[in-house]
C-alpha cells in the first residue's frame, strides 16, 4: 500500500519537474576495486554477513574471502530469509545496526529493504559489465546474486524412477502418504517464493489442501528437505533447493531430481549492502567479492547454484534453465500476499 | 553491635528489595499492558483475550498444550514414583548409581533430549527403528516409533520432568518418620502391608506435588514442541507464542497467550504449597534416622530392568545417540569404520562463524548468572532465615516469585520491558542477564533456605554459650557450613543459565547468541553433524560443573531445586 502510493507521487513530481528518465540517472557509476578500498576495508576488519545460503557453502566463501584478503573476518549468520527479514526488522527497531551485507531467497525483502531506504547502492566493474542488466536494481541497490530451482527429488534406493512422481498431481496420490517432506515459507524464502509461484500457477490452493493430508513431513529450511531424502527419512522432496539437492549428489547421495510436468519454481537470491553497515568497505569488498565470476564459478561447481555471470560456465550436470519449463517470479505480487500466504500455510501444514 | 548492622542492613535490604521488585515487577507489567494493549496507540481492548478463545490458531495450541501437559504429569508420576520409592525404601543394589543417572537425565536440556530422540526415533532413518527393521526384516514403511507425533512430544518431554518428581517423592520418603512405620510394624503389619498402608498414603503430598511441578514443566516448555512438533504439523501455545513474534510481529497477541500459561502456573503452585505445607519445598537431611529398609527378595530382577529400562532411556541411548550422530558421516545403525569422521568437530570449531561467539557468551552469562545469583540469594535467604529486617517474608516471597512465571512468558515481558527506552538493553548480553537472574533467583534462594535451616541457630547459639561473639559465631561455625551451599548454588545456576532456551530465543541478537540458540538454530538449517557436536560440548561445560558441586561434602543437590530449568 505505502509502496503503490511512494509510486504515484514520484511519476507525478516527475511528470510535474519534466524530470529525466530515472532509471540510468539512479544506477551508481561502477566502481574498481582499488588498494585503497581495500586498505579501507582490513582497516575495518570485519564483515557481517546475514545469508540464507546453506550453512557450509557460505562458511566456504567467508574462508575465500579471508583466503584472498587476511585480516576481514568474515561473519556468517545463516538462517532462513524470512528469519534474516525479522531479524534485521528487530534490530533495526532497536536501532541496532550488526549487518553489513545481506542475503535473503525472499526477493520482496528487497523490495521494503529499499522502499524504507535501507540499502546502499552500489555497483562493481564487473558486476557492470558482467551481469544483465534485468539481474541488478535499476539503481543498483541489490542485484540477482544466485539463482537456484525447486523440483522435486526422490531417494533413489527406495523409489524406482519408473515410480517417481512427475507432476504436481502425481503427489497427491495415496501411495505417496507418509512419504513426502517439504519446508515452509514461514522461515525460507526459497520456499516463499515457490509456494507463491505454485499458487499462481496451479491457481488456487486447492493442491496444497490435498497435499495437506498426505502427512508430510514439515520441515524449516529449503536444504533439509535434500538432506531428508538422502538419509532415506522420507522418500520424495516436494520442493528445496536445487543447489543442494547437486551438492548432495555431489557427495554421493541416492538423489535424483524431477522437474515437475508443470512446472518449476524459479528463485532468484538476491544480496545488497546495508546503509547503515557498521563496515562500510569491508561490506563493498566483500559484496563485489561474493558476485566475481571466480567465486560465481565455485558456487555453482561446488555448491550447485545457478549464476547469472555471462563469465560463468554452468555445471555440465546441471539441466539447462532454457529447456525446462520455469514459473516466473513476481516480487512486488508476491509482497503484497505474503501474508496471506504463511498464514493459510501454517493453517494446513502447521508450522 | 545487633543496632549497628541493623542500620546497615535496611539501606542494603531496601536497594535488594527494590531490584527485585524490579526484576520480576516490570516485565510483567509490560506484559499485561501490551496484552491489553489497542494496537497504534490508544486506549484498551481485550480483543486479544476474545481472539485466545475464538481463534483456533490460537485455541488448538492451547489446548495441546494442557493435553501434553496433563499427560506428561502422569507418565512422570508413573515412572517417576516407583522408582524413588525403590531407591529410597528398598534394598535396589545401585542405588547410587541410579541416582546418579538419574541426576544426569535432570540436568540434560530437554531440547538436547528431543535432538537426540529425533536421532533414535525418527520413523524411517531413526536408529531403533532402523534396528527394528533389520532384527524383524521388515520393510521400510514399517517402523516401530514415530516421533513426530503428539505421543513422541509427550515421551520426550516426560522422559526429562520425570527427574522433579522423582527427587520430591525420594526427600518425600526420607522425611517420613520412622516411628509411624515402626507403629505399624509392632501392630503386626508386614512390610508390604506398612508399605500399601503406611508408607504410600504418607508420600502421596509429595507426588502430587512433583506431578504438578511436571506438568508445568510441560506446559511451559519451548524447546522439545520446537523440535518435534512443529515437523508433525502441530503446534503447542508457547512455539505460537514465538511464532508470533516473527515478523510481522504481533506482540499483543504473544502477549495474551502467555497470560494463561502465567495463570494456571501461579494457580497449581498454590496448590502445591498447600500440598507441601509450610515447609516448602526445600529438604536437606532433617532429623529422619535410617529409614525402614523393604527387601525386594524375588522382586529384585524386575526392579533392576525397570531401572535400568528408565535410565537407558533417559541417558544412555540419547547420549549414546549425540556421539554417535557427532562422529557419523551419515546415520547408519550399522557401524562402520568408514563412516566415521572428525568432520563436524572440525566444522563446528574451526569453520563455524558463531561458534566461538556463542561460547564465550554462554560462559560469560553463566558466570555473572551464577555471581550474581549467588550473592543476591545469599543476602535474601539470610535475612529470611535469621529474620534480619521487618517485612522479611515478602523478601521470601519475591525471591521465590520468578518460579510462578514461565521462561518464555518472562521472555516476552522483558522484551516489551527492555527494547524501549530508558531501559534499552535489548541487543546487549544484559537483558541475558537480566532474564537468566531472574529465571534462577529461586534455585539459590531454595539452596540458601535449606543450608540456613540445616545451620540451626542451635549451632550459633552453642557458639554464643561457649563465649564467641557474634562474628566469631558467623565466621567460625555459620561460614564454613555456608561454603558447600555457596558453591553448589553457584554450579547449579550456572548450569541453568547455561542450558536456557525458551527465554533466550526471544531476546537474542546475532552478537547475543548463545550455545543453546547456536544449537536451535542449526536444528533448523538441519545439520545433524553439527547439531550433535554442539550438544555434546554443552553437556561436557555442564558435566564439569555438576562434578564439582556434586563431589563437594554436603552438596545443596539432594534439596530441590524448584525453578523452571526447561529449555
Amino acid at each position: 500500500m505505502k509502496y503503490r502510493a511512494f509510486r504515484w507521487s514520484t511519476l507525478a513530481l516527475a511528470l510535474a519537474l519534466g524530470a529525466p528518465d530515472t532509471a540510468d540517472a539512479a544506477m551508481p557509476a561502477p566502481t574498481t576495486i582499488t588498494p585503497e578500498l581495500v586498505k579501507a576495508a582490513t582497516a575495518e576488519g570485519k564483515v557481517v554477513f546475514y545469508t540464507s545460503v546453506e550453512l557450509k557453502l557460505g562458511e566456504d566463501l567467508a574462508k575465500l574471502f579471508q583466503e584472498k584478503y587476511p585480516g576481514i573476518s568474515v561473519q556468517v549468520e545463516r538462517t532462513g530469509s524470512e528469519r534474516v527479514f525479522q531479524r534485521i526488522g528487530q534490530e533495526y527497531a532497536a536501532s541496532i545496526h550488526t549487518v553489513d551485507v545481506v542475503n535473503s531467497s525472499d526477493a520482496a525483502h528487497f523490495l521494503y529493504w529499499k522502499e524504507h531506504g535501507m540499502l546502499a547502492p552500489f555497483l562493481s566493474a564487473e558486476m557492470a559489465t558482467e551481469y544483465p542488466a534485468n539481474a541488478i536494481d535499476p539503481d543498483g541497490t541489490y542485484g540477482s546474486w544466485r539463482v537456484t530451482l525447486s523440483p522435486f527429488a526422490y531417494n533413489t534406493k527406495l523409489v524406482k524412477e519408473g515410480e517417481a512422481p512427475k507432476s504436481f498431481a502425481d503427489l497427491l496420490d495415496p501411495k505417496w502418504k507418509g512419504r513426502l517432506v517439504k519446508a515452509s515459507p514461514n522461515y525460507s524464502g526459497t520456499i516463499m517464493t515457490s509456494t507463491y509461484e505454485t499458487l499462481q500457477a496451479l491457481g488456487g490452493w486447492d493442491f496444497f489442501e490435498k497435499l495437506a493430508k498426505q502427512d508430510v513431513l514439515q520441515t524449516q529450511s529449503a536444504t533439509e528437505p535434500p538432506r531428508k531424502v538422502a538419509t532415506g527419512e522420507r522418500d520424495v522432496m516436494v520442493d528445496g533447493s536445487e543447489y543442494f539437492a547437486y551438492a548432495l549428489m555431489d557427495q554421493g547421495n541416492p538423489l535424483k531430481i524431477v522437474y515437475p510436468a508443470e512446472g518449476v519454481p524459479m528463485i532468484t537470491s538476491p544480496a545488497a549492502i546495508m546503509k547503515e553497515a557498521p563496515h562500510p568497505n569491508a561490506a563493498r569488498l566483500f559484496y563485489a567479492f561474493i558476485f566475481s565470476a571466480p567465486v560465481q564459478q565455485y558456487m555453482v561447481e561446488k555448491g550447485g547454484t545457478r549464476s547469472l555471470d555471462k563469465e560463468v560456465k554452468d555445471r555440465p550436470d546441471h539441466v539447462p534453465l532454457a529447456s525446462l519449463k520455469l514459473w516466473p517470479e513476481d516480487p512486488k505480487a508476491m509482497e503484497a500476499k505474503a501474508g496471506e500466504i504463511k498464514k493459510k500455510y501454517r493453517q494446513l501444514f502447521g508450522g | 553491635m545487633e543496632l549497628r548492622r541493623l542500620e546497615l542492613a535496611i539501606p542494603i535490604l531496601g536497594v535488594a528489595a527494590i531490584l527485585l521488585a524490579g526484576l520480576i515487577g516490570l516485565p510483567l507489567a509490560w506484559l499485561f499492558r501490551v496484552s491489553v494493549a489497542e494496537p497504534g496507540g490508544g486506549g484498551l481492548t481485550g480483543a486479544n483475550f476474545v481472539a485466545l478463545v475464538e481463534d483456533p490458531e490460537l485455541l488448538q495450541p492451547l489446548l495441546l498444550s494442557l493435553g501434553v501437559a496433563f499427560a506428561v504429569a502422569l507418565a512422570c508420576a508413573a515412572v517417576a514414583a516407583p522408582l524413588a520409592w525403590l531407591i529410597a525404601r528398598s534394598d535396589f543394589p545401585w542405588k547410587r548409581a541410579i541416582r546418579l543417572l538419574v541426576l544426569t537425565s535432570f540436568v540434560t536440556p530437554p531440547f538436547l533430549g528431543a535432538i537426540a530422540w529425533e536421532i533414535l526415533a525418527a520413523p524411517n532413518s531413526g536408529l531403533l527403528n532402523q534396528a527394528y527393521r533389520l532384527m524383524l526384516d521388515l520393510p521400510r514403511s514399517e517402523h516401530a516409533f514415530n516421533i513426530y507425533s503428539v505421543g513422541g512430544l509427550v515421551f520426550v518431554i516426560a522422559t526429562y520432568t520425570f527427574p522433579y518428581v522423582f527427587i520430591l517423592v525420594v526427600n518425600g520418603l526420607e522425611r517420613i518418620p520412622r516411628e509411624l512405620e515402626e507403629a505399624s510394624a509392632i501392630l503386626g503389619a508386614r512390610r508390604w502391608a506398612t508399605a500399601l498402608k503406611v508408607t504410600v498414603p504418607l508420600g502421596l503430598p509429595a507426588l502430587l506435588a512433583g506431578t504438578l511441578v511436571a506438568f508445568l514443566e510441560a506446559m511451559n516448555n519451548f524447546g522439545a514442541p520446537a523440535i518435534i512438533a512443529i515437523p508433525a504439523g502441530l503446534q503447542t501455545i508457547t512455539t505460537k507464542i514465538w511464532t508470533l513474534f516473527q515478523f510481522p510481529p504481533q506482540p499483543g497477541l504473544a502477549a495474551a497467550a502467555a497470560v494463561p500459561l502465567l495463570a494456571v502456573t501461579i494457580v497449581l503452585l498454590q496448590v502445591q504449597q498447600r500440598l507441601l505445607g509450610r515447609r516448602g519445598y526445600a529438604v536437606v537431611g532433617g532429623k529422619a534416622g535410617r529409614p525402614d529398609i523393604v527387601p525386594l527378595g524375588r522382586w529384585r530382577l524386575p526392579a533392576l530392568l525397570f531401572a535400568l529400562g528408565i535410565v537407558t532411556i533417559s541417558v544412555l541411548m540419547p547420549y549414546a545417540a549425540l556421539v554417535l550422530s557427532a562422529f557419523s558421516r551419515t546415520l547408519s545403525v550399522t557401524l562402520s569404520p568408514a563412516n566415521l569422521t572428525i568432520q563436524h568437530f572440525t566444522f563446528v570449531f574451526a569453520e563455524l562463524s558463531g561458534t566461538r561467539q556463542a561460547l564465550s557468551n554462554s560462559l560469560i552469562l553463566g558466570v555473572t548468572t551464577a555471581t550474581a545469583g549467588t550473592l543476591l540469594t545469599l543476602v535474601i535467604a539470610y535475612v529470611v532465615a535469621r529474620r534480619a529486617l521487618p517485612l522479611w517474608r515478602w523478601l521470601g516471597y519475591l525471591a521465590t516469585a520468578p518460579i510462578a512465571i514461565p521462561s518464555i512468558v518472562l521472555g516476552v515481558g522483558l522484551f516489551f520491558a527492555y527494547t524501549h527506552p530508558p531501559f534499552a538493553l535489548y541487543g546487549t548480553l544484559a537483558i541475558l542477564f537480566l532474564a537468566f537472574l531472574t529465571i534462577e533467583l529461586p534455585i539459590g534462594y531454595q539452596q540458601f533456605q535449606a543450608a540456613f535451616r540445616s545451620v540451626h541457630s542451635d549451632l550459633e547459639e552453642a557458639g554464643r554459650i561457649l563465649g564467641a561473639g557474634r562474628l566469631r559465631t558467623l565466621a567460625d561455625i555459620t561460614a564454613p557450613l555456608l561454603w558447600t551451599a555457596v558453591v553448589s548454588t553457584w554450579c547449579l545456576v550456572f548450569v541453568a543459565s547455561i542450558r536456557e532456551l525458551s527465554a533466550a530465543i526471544l531476546l537474542f541478537t546475532v552478537d547475543t547468541k548463545v550455545l543453546s540458540v547456536l544449537i536451535y538454530d542449526l536444528n533448523e538449517s538441519g545439520d545433524p553433524g553439527a547439531i550433535a557436536v554442539v550438544g555434546l560440548l554443552m553437556l561436557l561445560i555442564t558435566f564439569a560443573v555438576i562434578g564439582i558441586a556434586y563431589r563437594l561434602p554436603r552438596a545443596g543437590l539432594q534439596a530441590r531445586p524448584a525453578a523452571s530449568e526447561e529449555g
